[in-house]
């Protein structure tokens, strides 16, 4: 579904990605695993069109979107549950939620993914008219999802979803990816927690200095001597 | 003595919303686009001309005007930070500062030009006419032109709290990076506001020529005045513009009758200050 080939990235004269490949394929969990500053945030941010590639082909559906502005990436239906959430804390949870629904493809779904967004989190009913910045870090992810949901994506990537949650949260949000997925959402999934993602993973990653080091199934990686090491402290 | 005090601190408070009016439009587009539009104030002096031409040539009421000049301005709006101003978004703050008062420049020079440094007056028949209210005599035109200046911005607030596109645009503002990561367009939606912003002072400047003649040398003067007003209102806040342009209003009137007309400005900064000194986040800003 989502295929990268030979990507370089520059963060003004230092380079986060280098020559980085990978294939996401439909329906698949796709983990992507590495220490802080190995690439894993500006990887999704280009993805997204946020940020610019030097060089390199990101083709989704057989189409290279490598450079395209990202509000032309999400309406071809790639979403994104940022780091840190982004939430908008001043609108209310119904306002939030009605900014994801503002991309062309998913005007005419709107009432569809609502009702949807509203039966996998039942907590977003019930906070409907607050502001977001009120609701607690969990229901923020949720929100996140949910806004991102209601634009009807077909791959969604999330960046480190589980960060900064209370137990009991992280266990809801991973969960809830894992019931996405089932129901056929194709994820990409950059999280802290890395034996959880690589038992989730079908496919997974490693980066180490904006390079893909180590590619496989989500169990290779788990058994793999170096990932353990380095990633489980094992 | 109390019941002329009265009437003048009716006139200021009439004024004033026209003043609030022309500095809703700098903090829009502050509070959105960040950053700040030095030429705010010659922007109102060409929809003063504007509004002046209209009139001369056509006989077009300025209430009427005001239409149609603030949807040209909302395409000046619109074109102008899609073409010049987009490019500096994201610059250092003193690149923004110098494109934009060289855009003020170039407007006061350029009506200098056109019209000559003289005030041109905008005589319209119901100039002296004025309501009386018990021991109020208020001035027709500043009263429609108060409430044309209400009726705006309460449009302005209907668009932005209920309209899709007006919560997208409070979305930017609230978060940039949530904005590109749900796919909200950002671009344009910061050209829209700019036109808004834009739309704004034209209205404003329209209205304006009901209360002062058209030259160039007022642009600098209202840009003053508009930065003013938003800063004693609370810098991103609707309401507090319309609270600081009544404010200044009143405590330009006030000065004028009690003191002496060119005293008026000492008296805004004199609020200005005191604001800044006691509460520098502005009366309805959110401190940060």
């Amino acid at each position: 579904m989502l295929r990268i080939e030979n990507l370089d990235v520059y963060h003004g004269d230092a380079q986060a990605l280098d020559g980085v490949a990978l294939t996401v394929d439909q329906g698949a969990i796709a983990a992507i695993v590495g220490a802080n500053g190995a690439g894993k945030t500006s990887l999704i941010h280009t993805i997204a069109g946020m940020h610019r590639p030097a060089r390199g082909r990101i083709v989704f559906k057989g189409q290279d979107i490598a450079g395209l502005p990202s509000h032309k990436v999400c309406n071809l239906g790639i979403g994104q549950v940022a780091e840190g959430r982004q939430v908008f804390p001043s609108l209310t949870v119904a306002e939030n939620l009605e900014m994801g629904a503002m991309l062309p493809r998913a005007k005419g779904k709107r009432v569809e993914n609502l009702a949807f967004v509203l039966t996998m989190f039942p907590k977003l009913r019930e906070r409907f008219t607050q502001a977001a910045g009120t609701l607690s870090g969990g229901e923020q992810q949720m929100l996140a999802i949910g806004r991102c949901l209601m634009g009807s994506p077909e791959l969604v990537m999330f960046d480190e979803p589980s960060l900064g949650l209370a137990p009991a949260a992280v266990h809801d949000v991973l969960a809830a990816i894992r019931d996405l997925n089932r129901a056929g959402l194709t994820c990409v999934l950059v999280e802290q927690n890395v034996a959880v993602s690589l038992k989730l993973a079908r496919q997974a990653y490693v980066l180490e200095n904006g390079r893909v080091t180590l590619a496989g199934s989500g169990e290779a990686l788990l058994a793999d001597e170096r990932v353990r090491q380095a990633y489980l402290g094992m | 003595m109390s019941s002329i005090l009265f009437n003048v601190v009716v006139q200021g408070i009439l004024t004033g919303l026209v003043y609030g009016l022309m500095a809703l439009g700098l903090s829009v587009i502050f509070g959105v686009v960040r950053v700040v539009n030095f030429a705010h104030g010659e922007f109102a002096v060409i929809a003063m001309y504007a509004a002046y031409l209209l009139f001369s040539a056509l006989r077009l009421d300025p209430l009427i005007a005001m239409l149609p000049i603030a949807l040209g301005f909302f395409g000046i709006g619109y074109a102008l930070q899609r073409l010049l101003i987009n490019p500096f978004i994201g610059r250092p703050a003193h690149e923004q500062f110098i494109l934009l008062v060289g855009v003020a420049i170039i407007i006061v020079n350029g009506l200098l030009m056109i019209f000559g440094p003289d005030a041109r007056p905008t005589n319209l028949s119901y100039a002296f006419d004025s309501f009386a209210i018990g021991p109020l005599f208020i001035d027709k035109v500043r009263t429609y032109a108060a409430i044309a200046a209400l009726a705006v911005t309460g449009l302005l607030f209907a668009f932005f709290r209920y309209t899709h596109t007006g919560t997208a645009i409070r979305a930017c503002a609230d978060n940039l990076v949530g904005a590109a990561v749900v796919g909200l367009d950002v671009k344009r939606l910061y050209a829209l506001t700019f036109g808004i912003g834009l739309a704004c002072v034209g209205a404003a400047g329209t209205l304006m020529v009901t209360i002062a003649d058209a030259t160039p040398a007022l642009g600098p003067a209202y840009t003053l005045l508009a930065f003013t007003i938003v800063i004693i209102g609370g810098l991103g806040s609707m309401a507090g513009a319309l609270i600081g342009g009544i404010l200044i209003g009143v405590s330009e009137a006030c000065a004028g009758f009690l003191i002496t007309p060119s005293m008026k400005s000492m008296f805004s900064f004199a609020l200005l200050i005191a604001v800044l000194a006691f509460r520098p986040e502005g009366l309805l800003g959110k401190r940060t």
